[in-house]
């Protein structure tokens, strides 16, 4: 750290708690809060019940929650898979094409996730690609969206791979293919693993786009949310909200214990 | 099997890095590419390897051209400064992995790993991750798992530079007894350490600004360099710049005998004497001059003597009682000991 006094590191730490609390810690215990309550009138909620957990996590909701683990699921894995194809064969490719590819692959997140619905719903929404009122078009709404952060990480894991590793395996005889699954993916399989989760975790969230694009049958938790709140289930959304978060947390703590297991040095 | 360059350029963006390469490394023999770092003898290895694609000429395994063939098709054993092991499997499957992925039967496999670190002395370790070894482990393994492939040709890419001096001059045996082990395989060995190069090879490629210098034996090459560059590279040399006489050359005013054949009277040349050849005292080349430094190595003392402008190193025997800095001290050295070099650019 690079203040030494005993009294400026007490003046930072306050400093610190004093914007982090308020900006990130109470916000979330007030979500927590509110999902017990039936009234929230004074300064502490109160008439604690734990009705609306029995609300979140059955019906309807139960349904969402599912909705959302299978399209965050789906979505992550594709774009896990593209977004190192993608980096995969950019790597191979010359340093202007590389630059070109980079930026494409950046696009859906430059430009707002609204925009990214609207673009997907105008292009599916007409033979002979028929996707509207279908799961599929908010799975690939998502896909398109977090393909950026999956390419972005593994492709910065690519240029950190000492190439030394390759050429060891391709002096021994491995064909590329070989290279590609014994040596190199195994490499990556910490990067791999990271960009799964920053991809699941931010589909889980995602509601702009998917606004534009969920058919009935398919509505993710953030609209279930949206919608609670929206005409006034206050309470009742909160409880749905500390779902999502629990179960996006529980599946991030998964993923990173197959991290740690991967990483080798 | 055989390694042959024939006329290999490689270049970077029209940077030539290794300029019309002519070497051939005969079955079973051990070449090292000596020389100092930018010379292009990491890029001739690669060649080989085929990592880096000539811009021209051809490189040849035996008789067969493999100046187009992808790497994992040339057959080809090599060992890194870095080692580069596998870090997420165990030795034995780093080890096994040129067998697997040649679809050796499993059996044989075993028996193959087996022999392969048994041979490095790794046998015990066969279980343990790279990462649990120690960097002199780590390089045994990395010879193992090159070996096991058993292949015709072996690249070592300054295989002992990352490991420290004492380990150094261990491995160094231990390479030499595993060549002794392996008779049929062809060595090329790149490093920038002479001593490696002198001890291990049974020919010497100097080379230098991406060019070869000199090839030949170590004795050679020592004995009786061809120019300056290998001698001051190869042992270290006092390089005198001197005028070819009828019987002799002179330094300045000094006369001095040495074998001229060869060379025309009255021509520059360069005479070459080892520092070690130099002695202390009267002798029949007479070197008078000025102490500039003297250093105490223990066995052996350094000293340099300023010579009519010229800094003359010898190394001698400890003395008893050195020379103090600035007394005038003689120092001698045999005609046969010394070598005449044509000019070079040491000669202004």
């Amino acid at each position: 750290m690079l203040v030494h006094s005993r009294k400026a590191k007490w003046a930072v730490w306050a400093l610190f708690l004093l914007l982090f609390v308020p900006l990130f810690a109470l916000p979330l215990l007030v979500v927590l809060g509110a999902s017990f309550a039936t009234n929230w009138s004074s300064v502490l909620p109160s008439g604690l019940t734990a009705a609306n957990y029995q609300a979140a996590t059955r019906g309807e909701a139960l349904q969402a929650l599912t909705t959302s683990l299978v399209t965050a699921v789906t979505a992550s894995l594709l774009a896990l898979a593209a977004g190192t194809w993608a980096a995969l064969a950019a790597a191979a490719l010359g340093k202007r094409h590389r630059k070109v590819m980079d930026a494409l692959f950046v696009l859906p997140v430059a430009v707002p996730s609204v925009v990214v619905g609207l673009a997907i719903l105008v292009a599916f929404s007409q033979p002979p690609m028929l996707l509207n009122g279908t799961r599929w078009i908010v799975i690939i709404a998502h896909t398109v969206l977090v393909t950026a952060f999956a390419h972005q990480s593994v492709s910065a894991a690519i240029t950190r791979l000492d190439p030394a590793y390759e050429q060891a395996a391709a002096s021994l005889g491995a064909r590329p293919a070989h290279v590609l699954f014994r040596v190199k993916l195994p490499l990556l399989l910490p990067s791999l693993t990271a960009a799964a989760g920053l991809c699941f975790a931010l589909s889980m969230g995602e509601l702009s786009a998917t606004m534009m694009l969920y058919p009935p049958d398919w509505t993710p938790l953030p609209v279930l949310i949206y919608a609670s709140t929206d005409r006034g289930a206050l309470f009742t959304g909160s409880a749905i909200a500390v779902v999502l978060m629990a179960a996006t947390l529980l599946v991030l703590f998964a993923v990173s214990r197959i991290r740690t297991r991967a990483s080798y040095r | 099997m055989g390694i042959r360059f024939d006329a290999v350029t490689v270049a970077y963006d029209g940077n030539v890095v290794l300029d019309a390469l002519d070497l051939t490394v005969a079955p079973g023999e051990v070449m090292a590419l000596l020389g100092p770092s930018g010379s292009g003898k990491t890029t001739a290895l690669r060649a080989v390897a085929g990592f880096v694609r000539p811009a021209s000429g051809r490189v040849f395994l035996g008789d067969r051209d493999v100046t187009d063939l992808p790497p994992h098709r040339r057959g080809i054993g090599m060992v890194v400064q870095q080692y580069a092991l596998f870090p997420h499997m165990r030795v034995e499957d780093n080890v096994a992995f040129g067998l697997k992925a040649r679809k050796v039967p499993r059996a044989e496999i075993r028996t193959r790993v087996a022999e392969a670190l048994e041979m490095t002395g790794m046998g015990a370790y066969a279980r343990r991750h790279p990462r649990e070894l120690s960097g002199g482990q780590q390089q045994r393994v990395a010879i193992a798992r090159a070996l096991a492939i058993r292949p015709d040709v072996l690249l070592l890419d300054e295989p002992l530079s990352a490991l420290d001096a004492q380990l150094r001059s261990g491995m160094l045996a231990e390479l030499a007894r595993l060549h002794r082990e392996l008779p049929d395989v062809s060595i090329l060995y790149v490093t920038h350490d002479q001593v490696e190069a002198l001890t291990l090879a049974d020919r010497i490629a100097v080379m230098d600004k991406a060019k070869l210098r000199a090839c030949g034996t170590p004795r050679e090459l020592y004995r009786a360099p061809t120019d300056e560059f290998t001698a001051s590279f190869v042992g270290g040399a006092n390089l005198l710049p001197v005028t070819v006489g009828a019987t002799g050359v002179r330094l300045g005013e000094a006369e001095l005998k040495a074998d001229t054949a060869g060379a025309a009277v009255g021509a520059r040349a360069t005479l070459c004497v080892r520092p070690h050849l130099v002695g202390l005292g009267e002798g029949p080349n007479r070197l008078t001059g000025t102490l500039s430094e003297i250093q105490w190595r223990g066995a052996t003392h350094r000293l340099y003597v300023e010579v009519d402008g010229h800094r003359v190193m010898a190394d001698l025997r400890e003395l008893r009682d050195p020379p103090g800095l600035g007394d005038e001290v003689t120092l001698h050295f045999a005609p046969d000991d010394a070598v005449l070099l044509p000019a070079g650019v040491g000669h202004d």
